[in-house]
């Protein structure tokens, strides 16, 4: 059945509608109803609303999605180029999500580091888990997602486990005639003094419109170390929202690296909770836009226990009409003493149309803390551009020597030698020149 | 091999140059001299290409070529070398990299093959073993963090890798000890040759000591309005320039 969504129809009606004919997962049954009725209550940001004022991601939905359901598993995909090519070329474990539905046939095994289950195949007590992270409440498409899902993993990292190669979550995309919209589930338990590096990325295997709203929810427990890099390099036709809630414990580290390349509009929410003495969160983000792309980055970091370090930096190209948003809030609870907080947005604008909206939101309660915070937007650096020039080195290399300077800092945070190379040349590609 | 007749510069709708003349032939060495403000950084900057001025009449020919018709690049990438009076910082462009690119992309320009990264390093290291830079320095991003004295050593150090035929020093010994100063003289004496010339834009007679030029200028209000040989300069310690500014409204009455 397709379902024809006017401008005037409310998006709310059409997810709803698109609901009921799901199948239920009985184990994720009150969560679902409990987030079916904050949904219900709280509907969709409108353009009047605060958290999305600069990113009405409702309107462009409504007037582009015409069918709201998941499009049918991608047949073949063993057989994918893309994935030889990209995919082969770092040497992690690949945990393959078809069309928002993980296929473990095609994913590898965790030779004993960890385990992928999936949601249907969860103890009680672990069902229980999901969703306390990312509250349906923080954030209506976090509840749509949470109401949507219709399969969902967990990768469970124990206790001590170090990982010494990535894991590599690959998103393959394909909208269909059946449906446009995926709603990929994941919660990540990184157990105590456990180490891992998880890759993230979507790949598009047509450019019909597509709505993905995922949303993912980390663990991290005492003392572990997690990175997450998130590559966001899909087509001018993608919706996108990604709710990423974190939980980091005494002595951990979580650090997350999101590259958004390429996309229609792309709303990230990141949230950590330092919720114990001493543990650390770093998040870098880096947006390369042009054409009318629309990429918005929210962050929130909140420091609640003493002794917590948060570290942000997130940069942007734009161009032609694009449009970038940044907006990071810092909360320091009364308790936080000793807390350190660092956070800068950095954005070059290399044409009249392209803009940027940035916002610091800095709540401190606490008095004996280090917080810093900054941004900035302007033109590439003129008098950098002669200098370079004046020494023998084209104008379009200029740029690009200047253009890649300022993104390299975000890309300099990837530990992962052939994922940053990969990226390093998708960047180099973006922003022209030979040097 | 420079020619500049009659320039006029302005910036943002302000005269600045107002009618230089100024002959330059191989192995010759000019020093030009004047009051802050009176437009030797602005003259340096016309000649390398920078965009802001706008050239509002005059001519400049370089080794027979039309200057002004060419894009900063080309003007370096045929011999023009402007060693800045204040060098830019720019952060995460290590200066490695960045001399590499110039180097190749002049040599592109000239024909010849880019240089392999072992040629180029033992280019390198004869250079700087010339003016003395430390290695670590050149370890860093470009110019970033680098003491006043550090960020003029590298602009000779860069003229040394690059090898103009026209080199255009814009106070590069403000701001150096004299043991920075005699490195600096001694670097920009060793690349001298009968094929070359220089321009040393200094406020200091001290330099020419060290750098003597074949002939001095005067610059006030945008015009040449003295020269002489490098006893001029001697004069300019001593009286400084009211003299020469009485001596130009004189004539102006
Ligand atoms: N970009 C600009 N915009 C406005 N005025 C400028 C600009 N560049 C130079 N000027 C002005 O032009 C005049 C000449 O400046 P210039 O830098 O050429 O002087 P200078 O002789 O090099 O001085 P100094 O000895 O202090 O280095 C000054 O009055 C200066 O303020
Ligand atoms: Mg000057």
């Amino acid at each position: 059945m397709t379902l024809s969504l006017k401008k005037d129809h409310k998006l709310l009606d059409l997810f709803l509608k698109s609901e009921s004919v799901k199948t239920d997962l009985p184990a994720f049954s009150d969560l679902k109803a409990e987030s079916r009725l904050v949904l219900e209550k709280a509907g969709f940001p409108v353009a009047k609303s605060e958290e999305y004022k600069y990113t009405n991601i409702s309107k462009k939905i409504a007037d582009t999605i015409e069918n709201p359901y998941a499009p049918y598993p991608i047949s073949g995909l063993e057989k994918v180029e893309i994935q030889k090519e990209l995919i082969q070329s770092i040497d992690g474990y690949r945990i393959i999500i078809n069309n928002g539905t993980p296929d473990f046939n095609l994913s590898d095994a965790g030779d004993g580091l960890f385990d992928v289950d999936y949601f249907t195949d969860l103890d009680p007590s672990e069902v229980k888990e999901i969703g306390k992270i990312e509250k349906s409440e923080k954030d209506p498409f976090s509840a749509l997602n949470t109401l949507s899902f219709t399969q969902g993993i967990k990768i469970n990292i124990p206790e001590g486990s170090v990982i010494k190669k990535p894991l590599l979550l690959v998103n393959y995309v394909k909208a269909d005639e059946n449906g446009s919209c995926i709603h990929p589930r994941v919660f990540i338990k990184a157990g105590k003094n456990s180490q891992a590096t998880i890759i993230e990325l979507s790949i598009y295997l047509n450019e019909e419109t597509v709505f993905v709203n995922s949303v993912s929810e980390w663990d991290v427990a005492q003392n572990a170390h997690i990175r997450h890099y998130k590559l966001q390099d899909g087509h001018k036709h993608t919706l996108e929202v990604h709710n990423t809630g974190a939980n980091v414990h005494r002595d951990a580290n979580l650090t997350s690296v999101v590259m958004s390349l390429e996309a229609g509009m792309i709303r990230n929410n990141l949230s950590l909770n330092l919720n114990a003495s001493n543990c650390e969160g770093n998040m870098y983000g880096l947006y390369l836009l042009n054409g009318k792309t629309h990429v918005d980055n929210h962050t929130n970091v909140d420091h609640t226990q003493p002794h917590c370090q948060s570290n942000e930096l997130y940069k942007g190209i734009l161009t032609d009409h694009s449009r970038g948003v940044f907006n990071g809030k810092i909360f320091v609870r009364q308790i936080a003493q000793k807390t350190n907080a660092f956070q800068q947005n950095n954005n070059i604008l290399l044409s009249e149309d392209a803009t940027v909206n940035t916002k610091p939101q800095l709540e401190i309660w606490a008095d004996d803390v280090k917080c810093s915070h900054g941004c900035t937007t302007g033109q590439l650096d003129e008098e950098a551009l002669f200098y370079l020039r004046a020494r023998g080195i084209g104008k379009e290399s200029a740029r690009a020597l200047l253009l890649y300077a300022f993104a390299g800092e975000v890309l300099d945070k990837i530990s992962v030698a052939p994922f940053k190379k990969y990226c390093e040349k998708l960047v180099h590609e973006r922003l022209g020149g030979s040097y | 091999m420079l020619s500049v007749k009659n320039l006029h510069a302005s910036v943002e709708g302000t005269a600045i140059l107002n009618g230089i003349n100024l002959e330059i032939k191989p192995g010759e060495v000019h020093a030009i001299m004047g009051p802050n403000g009176s437009g030797k950084s602005t003259l340096a900057s016309v000649l390398a290409g920078r965009e802001e001025y706008e050239v509002t009449a005059g001519e400049v020919t370089f080794k027979g070529k039309d200057l002004l018709e060419l894009s900063p690049e080309d003007r370096a990438r045929e011999g023009v070398f402007l060693a800045f009076q204040y060098p830019v910082e720019i952060p995460g462009v290590s200066s490695t990299n960045f001399l590499r690119t110039a180097v190749n992309q002049v040599r592109e320009y000239r024909g010849q093959e880019p240089l392999d990264a072992v040629k180029f390093l033992s280019l390198m290291k004869e250079k700087m073993k010339l003016v003395e830079i430390d290695q670590k320095l050149l370890s860093r991003a470009l110019n970033e963090g680098f003491s006043g004295g550090e960020k003029k050593k590298n602009e000779i150090f860069q003229m040394a890798v690059l090898e103009p035929t026209l080199s255009i020093l814009d106070e590069t010994d403000s701001g150096l000890d004299i043991d920075a100063l005699k490195v600096v003289a001694h670097g920009v004496n060793q690349l001298k040759s009968k094929d070359n010339a220089t321009i040393v834009v200094t406020h200091y007679q001290r330099l020419l000591d060290y750098i003597v030029p074949d002939y001095v200028h005067v610059l006030f209000n945008g015009q040449i309005v003295k020269s002489g040989t490098k006893e001029l300069a001697l004069e300019l310690e001593e009286k400084g320039y009211d003299w020469i500014k009485d001596e130009v409204s004189g004539t102006a009455v």
